[in-house]
């Protein structure tokens, strides 16, 4: 389980610009289900998605991941949690150009302190699964958006995380290549990890796999449901 | 271990992918280095010449000075200067300067005194009517052992020297414009009167006892000029300080520029380089991780600018002969020495160097990553 309790996010505080992107959000999402937070835009879905992810901290408020209290842990202890136990689907991919697809996959491991021939060995098989087969050593500026997504999609696999956060992973894919991302989340699914999307799509809130909708507004988490 | 590894691993596929741009950047580095070092290695060896060069040189000179000018010593000096306690030896020298109508040159001309110091530095023995002479005039008047050489003596009359040696090349940088000859010749060439010399060299056993000497002499003599040692030291350390002072500029111009360099990388990342920044701390690694990894990446430029730079400043000095600096250094001649530097390296200032520019270098890299790695990661989702 992963439980958020009174949450608040407030940026730029106590300047003129301040501004408060998440008021109070309280919720527990159960493991080894698919999540999606749905909401217009501004409405602090990303913001909520990089607090349980552990890329930001919340300015009040407390969250555990299967029972471990993570907000009040220094960033090393953060990055470590981060590293094994979450693994990120970018808006934009956020793939490294100038790098082969291979590395791009292995490089979230590479500080981990394994053998490098254990990365490349799993890094390996993750070209296998997400069908890649020939590319693993092909820049990624030469890849098609729907390669680029695969690769994004077995980077955030390579240290075999628990849970996988997607941000508007399908914003910028034509409605094949969404059903195909959609496809690779119910795989996911099936293995037992656990998924948090944040999309105002509906061709992600609406697909079979979601097991609930979070919907947000303003900040605030106003409803479950489509 | 293998954490650092990997990281390393990944800064040299980084420095690979963006070939041009730190292909660009050594270039650049390595060519500041390289002024910096040639510049040591220059003024160094140059010292260190200067040093060997005034090793054999007396203790003190004495000239006579008439109406404040330079003028010959009669013989009887020299018997009153030797008679001083204290004095090893006193010998008179003769040396002039020849201006050479068909070559537009100055020569330097001494009359051999001591033939055992032509055997020290392996010149054969001088006769009457023989030279030697330094290889820079070899080389403008085209002269070898066995040629004649015209002079036009005092009075007008033509004076053929026959050359029988040229000095080694390795003295070329005081030797280049030198022709040795006899003393007999010497007055022959210039009208000496006999009994006179240009000046003369005294030997002192004890070194504290030289300004005693030379006052002794000075009260004696009045109308002579004693010059110490350590003024000759002086008056070259001036001349080399000169050159020094030319080649400093040169040297603070490209500290300047290294500066500037230091100072761009210092203050900016390119949008890319603040992008993957944001990406690898989103995926999981920390500012120490990004910060090891811009660590290698800086040093591994600046190791490789600074063997680069070391590698051409040697071949610059010891073996182009400083081809870049010579203009600055020779303009005032006609009799352009070709010397070969004495390859000597030291140590300390190399070290110096290094700290002086790599670990700037490598401090100014690793300050504007860190300030990128310390934001939130999660920018890099917006």
């Amino acid at each position: 389980m992963i439980r958020l309790r009174d949450i608040t996010k407030v940026f730029n505080s106590g300047r003129p610009s301040e501004f408060t992107a998440l008021r109070g959000i309280s919720v527990d999402i159960e493991l080894s289900r698919v999540t999606v937070l749905k909401g217009p835009s501004g409405s602090g879905k990303t913001t909520l998605l990089s607090i349980i992810g552990c890329m930001s901290r919340p300015t009040t408020g407390r969250i555990w991941i299967s029972e471990r209290e993570v907000t009040s842990l220094p960033e090393r202890f953060l990055t470590g949690i981060k590293r094994n136990t979450f693994g990120f689907v970018f808006q934009q991919f956020n793939l490294i150009r100038g790098i082969t697809v291979l590395e791009n996959i292995m490089l979230p491991a590479y500080t981990s302190g394994e053998e490098m021939k254990d990365i490349r060995k799993r890094a390996l098989e993750l070209v296998r699964l997400f069908n890649l087969h020939g590319k693993d050593s092909s820049k990624i500026e030469w890849l098609s958006g729907g390669e680029q997504q695969r690769v994004a999609i077995a980077r955030a696999m390579i240290n075999n995380p628990s849970i996988i956060i997607a941000d508007e992973p399908t914003a910028h894919l034509d409605t094949k290549l969404s059903e195909e991302f959609m496809g690779y989340m119910e795989m996911l699914k099936k293995i037992g990890k656990t998924i948090i999307i944040a999309s105002h799509d509906p061709a992600v809130y609406e697909s079979d796999i979601i097991d609930r909708v979070l919907n947000m507004r303003d900040g605030f988490l106003h409803s479950e449901g489509i | 271990m293998n954490r650092i590894r990997n990281i390393l691993d990944f800064t040299l596929s980084s420095l690979l992918r963006r070939k041009g741009r730190n292909i660009s950047l050594i270039v650049v580095y390595s060519f500041v280095v390289f002024i910096l070092a040639s510049v040591i290695f220059f003024t160094q060896a140059l010292r260190k010449e200067a040093s060997i060069i005034l090793r054999g040189a007396p203790e003190l000179i004495v000239q006579k000075v008439t109406a404040g000018r330079h003028d010959l010593v009669p013989e009887r000096y020299i018997e009153k200067i030797r008679n001083i306690p204290g004095v090893t030896s006193v010998k008179g020298r003769h040396w002039g300067y020849y201006f050479d109508p068909i070559a537009g040159a100055n020569y330097t001309i001494i009359a051999v005194n001591d033939p055992n110091r032509l055997h020290d530095i392996n010149l054969p023995d001088i006769k009457k009517g023989n030279i030697i002479i330094g290889s820079g005039i070899s080389r403008l008047r085209i002269l070898h052992t066995g040629d004649s050489m015209p002079f036009r003596a005092y009075d007008g009359t033509p004076l053929y020297l026959k050359v029988t040696g040229l000095f080694p090349s390795e003295s070329e940088l005081v030797a280049s414009d030198i022709i040795l000859m006899t003393e007999e010749d010497f007055r022959a060439l210039f009208g000496t009167p006999s009994g006179y010399f240009t000046d003369m060299t005294v030997n002192i056993r004890n070194p504290v006892e030289i300004p005693t000497i030379a006052k002794k002499i000075n009260d004696l003599m009045p109308d002579t000029r004693p010059i110490v040692r350590d003024e000759i030291l002086r008056t070259y350390d001036s001349v080399m300080n000169w050159r020094s002072g030319i080649i400093m500029m040169i040297f603070l111009g490209a500290l300047a520029a290294f500066i500037i360099f230091a100072w761009d990388r210092a203050t900016g990342l390119s949008a890319e380089e603040k992008r993957e920044i944001g990406i690898l701390k989103a995926i999981g690694w920390e500012t120490s991780d990004v910060i090891m990894m811009k660590f290698w990446e800086g040093l591994v430029v600046s190791i490789s600018s600074f063997l680069t730079g070391i590698i051409l400043a040697y071949i610059h000095v010891f073996f182009t002969s400083s081809s870049l600096f010579k203009p600055v250094l020779m303009g005032w001649s006609v009799l352009y020495p070709e010397f070969r530097l004495t390859p000597f390296i030291d140590a300390y200032q190399i070290v110096t160097l290094f700290f002086l520019v790599v670990l700037p270098y490598t401090i100014a890299t690793i300050v504007p990553s860190w300030r990128a790695a310390t934001v939130d990661p999660d920018s890099v989702m917006r």
